[in-house]
């Protein structure tokens, strides 16, 4: 095809882009509709995505529960664990300048990371692809997992779309995102809804968690590595816009898969150099100003 | 005037802040079941901050508000609005990133007696057609037309209304007042805070004048018609 590259490397190259960016986007996308409603720049995130695949390892190892029923467990006990820390941690302080919520969700992330490593230990610890094989799609194989992973992320992430987008209950949230005193003088419980986004964003992260530990290690700081970039996503997205953070996931994903192909060296680098051209042209995001939810 | 002589809402020694600012310095006042109560008064003398505290939307607030017997001054915004309270902010608060349609049936079904979606759009046919637009992207009229009928939706009979015919044309403004009166006689209580002394006699049973956060005096129509000069000087006009 290109000059000196494979057909092979670069159909891999881009795979493993897709299976990154489905990752950023899952996890952007829970950054963003909690600072969408919230104003809180959720630090905790990359540790509760890696609570998420330990929560999976531990149901498995301790509790003999598969994969396919840590998808849902672990989710909602991630989600549960976000449901305290919303009421615990968040509430008291939401009225204060939104510094003191990065700086107790970048505390939380301490605690978190410190106490599984103090259990587990830093080495990574290994979790069996529920779906082993794949196909051979005669230029590249395929694994079924990192299929399967690539296909549900976009489920999930196109489905929470639509479901803040286009019902009801997401225009509860994108009017909650304007004037939340006035939503909750309609009668609606704005702190219970609060609560409930930041335990879905959470959960969402948790998820990410779960579909990452067949690929990954499950490591105490395994989401430490991931939020540099996650951050990045966010601000090349736009703060807070749900298609920014989705889209710009997936693409971040395979600019970087492209550029380990053309330009190994940089790979680690382009994610970088983006976001300074998208902060210099366009700063409020590439996707700001499309849709309502910001 | 309504025979029943007691109160629906009653105000007392209502104290409000907004962080170190204080508001409103002791607020008397009640209103009747179907009776249409202004809250007239300068620039800056508290008449919205009334409306807010009422829903609970100050930063603090002390004194007592009773709404059908039921204590409200420790209730959140929402607990309050489930009592069957309904406000319409001076700003509309038109949400831009919903649609018409969303805009008008955002607010819940809290009791029986709302308007039905169709009956609100049958009201405010303008609003149909325009169902699908942004709301940002309505005129002012429509979209005070928009924040009054959506809160019929949810079946509150107790109606804050907050300057509604600030900003607009005399055509669309009288427009507004047919509306309010409309809903005087199917029997809603208003409490209506309006600078616009000839759109407030229209409407209003009684005419409560705020000053610095306090009120000062109550008047009739009849007063109002009478002693005009009187009350330009309350509002300072």
């Amino acid at each position: 095809m290109f000059d000196g590259i494979s057909t092979q490397l670069l159909f891999g190259q881009v795979l493993i882009g897709l299976i990154n960016g489905s990752f950023y986007a899952m996890l952007s996308l829970g950054l963003a509709i909690i600072f969408g409603l919230m104003s809180v720049v959720n630090f905790a995130h990359g540790a509760q995505y890696m609570l998420g695949a330990f929560i999976a390892w531990g149901l498995l190892n301790y509790l003999g529960v598969p994969y396919w029923g840590a998808l849902f467990i672990a989710p909602v006990v991630v989600g549960a664990f976000g449901l305290v820390m919303e009421r615990l941690i968040l509430r008291p302080i939401q009225n204060l300048d939104h510094l003191y919520s990065l700086l107790a969700t970048f505390a939380a992330v301490l605690i978190i990371e410190g106490l599984v490593r103090q259990e587990f230990g830093s080495t990574g610890l290994p979790y069996n692809s529920p779906l082993p094989g794949g196909v051979n799609l005669g230029f590249m194989f395929m694994p079924w997992y990192r299929l399967w992973v690539v296909v549900f992320s976009i489920v999930v992430c196109f489905g929470t779309y639509i479901l803040i987008e286009h019902t009801k209950l997401g225009a509860y949230l994108r009017a909650a995102n304007e004037r939340p005193e006035i939503v909750e003088s309609f009668g609606i419980n704005v702190p219970r809804m609060i609560s409930l986004t930041y335990a879905f964003g959470v959960g969402l992260a948790g998820l990410g968690g779960v579909l990452a530990a067949p690929i990954y290690q499950v490591s105490p700081s395994m989401g430490s590595n991931l939020m540099i970039v996650i951050f990045a996503v966010v601000v090349i997205g736009g703060m807070g816009s749900i298609l920014g953070a989705i889209l710009t996931g997936y693409l971040i994903g395979i600019v970087e898969g492209l550029t380990k192909v053309f330009y190994p060296e940089a790979a680690n680098l382009v994610i970088f150099v983006i976001m300074i051209f998208a902060l210099i042209l366009r700063p409020n995001g590439l996707f700001s100003g499309k849709e309502g939810y910001k | 005037m309504p025979s029943d002589p007691q109160p629906i809402l009653k105000v007392e020694n209502l104290e409000a802040w907004y962080g170190e600012s204080k508001a409103l310095h002791g607020m008397n006042f009640d209103v009747r079941e179907g009776e249409l109560v202004t809250l007239i008064g300068r620039n800056g003398a508290g008449k919205t901050s009334t409306l807010r505290s009422i829903m609970g939307i100050v930063g603090n607030r002390t004194g007592s508000i009773q709404f059908r017997g039921k204590e409200l001054i420790r209730k959140r915004t929402y607990q309050i609005a489930q009592e069957g309270i309904a406000y319409c902010p001076e700003e509309r608060a038109i949400f831009a990133s919903l649609s018409v349609a969303e805009n008008m049936t955002l607010p819940p079904v809290l009791r029986p007696g709302g308007l039905s979606d169709k009956d609100l759009f049958e009201a405010f046919p303008n609003l149909h057609a325009r169902r699908k637009s942004g709301g940002s992207k309505l005129s002012g009229g429509e979209q005070q037309m928009l924040a009054i009928a959506r809160i019929l939706r949810t079946g509150s009979r107790f109606i804050l209304l907050d300057e509604p015919s600030e900003g607009l044309a005399p055509v669309i403004v009288k427009q507004i007042g047919t509306q309010i009166l409309r809903l005087k006689e199917q029997g809603f209580t208003i409490v209506l805070v309006e600078q616009n002394l000839q759109f407030a006699r229209l409407v209003a049973d009684r005419h409560v004048v705020v000053e610095n956060g306090q009120v000062v005096d109550t008047l009739t129509p009849e007063d109002l018609s009478a002693d005009l000069d009187r009350v330009k000087t309350y509002l300072g006009v």
